[in-house]
């Protein structure tokens, strides 16, 4: 602090406070009508204090979903998108570690052509090549599977080339140290490597379990099964009902659930999410 | 930079970027060069024969009024988008990075909406602003302007900006405030002495000691309104009313999917990947000049 101005004080905390009032809001809202029932919502003014189905809601929408929109469970759902999050998050870390020790501790020809090879998959977001990659996903007979839910997005730019930086400030003398004592490359990277990169795995994994998990247009392309609904993408089918309003407090509810574990472990993780998150990008 | 001490061997190292190799050459390589082969192709209306017609499609598209409408879209979305998106995150930091008490707190809260996936964000402020019920809609009313996105299309366009906006500014703040702490708090302390006031050492110090930080979100950001934004515009407005919101990533997939124009959707997906290449070299460029300082 340079000086002490106490109305400056005052304006910093009023600011800040106006911005995570406007941040929550938002959330707060969507808490709101999940917890009343579907008729309160539409008479009028929107309550913003929380009513008293908070349970009963939240059941219904676990076990039965919303009926209007194919009734998938739920719990489904979510169980659906926590097992396409962990596959991406796991796959995306297992072969970025072994592809960025391959680059960074052994000279063989076409070294960096393979590390460029990789680092295009950086530049050709699902987005731009929607058709093509469908093509092939359907090809191969993945789609309505787990395997192509995630195995498509596991390749990952961005975590080998995080690895290979650590990888690069590793000190030599370890490896020289392990070489004498007759380890192989393998010994070498399991006893050594993947102990010192514990931090950077579970700081990349944050950042990953949060990519997979929040996956919209992969999932809605590749799955026309209800029984492989996303959470994320579920969502959409609720609030797009033909002919009729939304049942919103099931929407709301649901959108609650959607957000919940990734905002919990941004929460109780900070220091790794931002970490991984700062130093992915430079 | 390289290492010093390596290991021998051939087959072992390929063995271990296989994976890697590939799921990049089968998922990403090869769609993109379907994408680039399709484009200079066109089926007739049956899907029963193709053939070859050079730049035909690019010709098309960029003669075709939908295709530039949405091409503007897109530009008055990004740059809405950005320029509020750090503007206000910038705003949040300078006044998080100074305060001494509660400073965590403010960080936790402010970051949250980065864990919520775009599609959310936008159905959440969707549920907020609609015309019938929604808290926000009914503030407007009071105000005397009558909200409605399903009729008015620039309504539905500032939805969508605000949508992804709020869920941006968690990424610009946390980058924003590690620029801001990285400044030397010598040079402050000096200015404030020479007697320059808070507003003044602003703009003559922070702000251009800050414009690596700054140029680097603003290439993020553009990336961002250009391609993630596709889960907020899907789950709320579909690109309406009449072409609104009709961005170009979500034209891609109308186009290709809904309308199962190949030629068309592949052509779009090559100018897509034109316009994130040149981003993305523009980025490193810049992340490499920052490297050799």
């Amino acid at each position: 602090m340079v000086e002490n101005r106490p109305w400056l004080t005052f304006l910093r905390h009023a600011i800040l406070v106006t911005g995570v009032l406007l941040v929550l809001f938002p959330v707060w809202v969507a808490f709101v009508a999940s917890t009343h029932e579907g008729g309160a919502l539409m008479r009028g003014v929107m309550p913003l204090w929380p009513g008293d189905r908070l349970v009963q809601n939240y059941e219904t929408i676990l076990s039965q979903g919303m009926r209007q929109a194919g009734g998938v469970p739920v719990a489904l759902m979510m169980f659906n998108s926590l097992v396409m999050a962990l596959a991406i998050a796991i796959g995306k870390i297992a072969i970025s570690l072994i592809s960025a020790f391959a680059v960074v501790y052994f000279r063989f020809p076409f070294r960096m052509l393979c590390f460029w090879i990789i680092f295009i998959t950086l530049m050709l977001p699902v987005e731009v090549r929607i058709l093509p990659t469908f093509e092939v996903v359907a090809n191969l007979g993945m789609l309505n599977s787990y395997a192509g839910l995630s195995i498509p997005l596991i390749a990952s730019a961005t975590a080998t080339f995080l690895f290979r930086q650590f990888f690069l400030t590793v000190p030599d003398e370890l490896t020289e140290a392990a070489r004498m004592d007759g380890a192989t490359p393998f010994q070498f990277f399991k006893d050594i490597l993947l102990p010192l990169s514990r931090t950077n795995i579970a700081a990349i994994f944050v950042i990953m379990f949060i990519y997979g998990w929040n996956q919209y247009l992969w999932p809605l392309l590749i799955t026309t099964d209800s029984s492989y609904t996303t959470i994320v993408m579920g969502i959409q089918r609720m609030i797009n009902v033909a002919d009729t309003q939304p049942q919103w407090h099931l929407a709301m509810g649901t959108a609650m659930l959607a957000l919940a574990p990734p905002v919990i472990v941004v929460v109780f993780m900070q220091r790794l999410f931002v970490k991984g998150l700062v130093e992915t990008e430079k | 930079m390289h290492k010093r001490v390596t290991f021998a061997g051939f087959a072992f190292p390929l063995a271990l970027l296989a994976p890697q190799l590939i799921i990049t050459l089968i998922f990403f390589i090869w769609p993109a060069g379907q994408a680039l082969y399709q484009s200079v192709l066109r089926q007739d209306a049956f899907g029963l024969r193709t053939s070859f017609v050079g730049l035909q499609n690019f010709q098309r598209l960029f003669a075709d009024p939908l295709y530039l409408s949405s091409f503007q879209v897109t530009i008055a979305f990004s740059v809405a988008v950005t320029f509020s998106g750090l503007a206000i995150a910038l705003l949040l930091a300078v006044m998080a990075d100074r305060v001494i008490k509660g400073a965590n707190g403010y960080k936790t809260m402010l970051i949250l909406p980065y864990a919520v996936a775009p599609a959310i964000a936008g159905v959440l402020w969707w549920f907020m602003f609609n015309p019938s019920i929604g808290i926000l809609a009914y503030m407007a009313r009071g105000l005397g302007y009558s909200w409605n996105h399903h009729v008015n299309g620039n309504d539905a366009l500032v939805l969508v900006t605000i949508a992804a906006v709020w869920k941006q500014i968690s990424y610009n703040f946390l980058f924003f405030l590690a620029g801001l702490q990285a400044i030397p708090k010598s040079l402050m302390e000096a200015a404030a002495i020479d007697g320059a006031s808070p507003w003044k050492r602003f703009w003559s110090i922070t702000f251009p000691l800050l414009s690596p930080t700054t140029f680097f979100l603003l290439v993020v950001n553009v990336v961002y309104a250009f391609f993630d934004t596709f889960g907020v515009i899907h789950a709320t407005t579909s690109g309406g009313p009449g072409q609104a919101t009709n961005i170009l990533v979500y034209k891609v997939y109308t186009d290709g999917f809904v309308g199962l124009n190949l030629g068309s959707s592949a052509a779009q997906s090559v100018i897509l990947m034109g316009i994130v290449i040149a981003l993305t070299t523009i980025q490193f460029r810049y992340i490499e000049r920052r490297v050799q300082y």
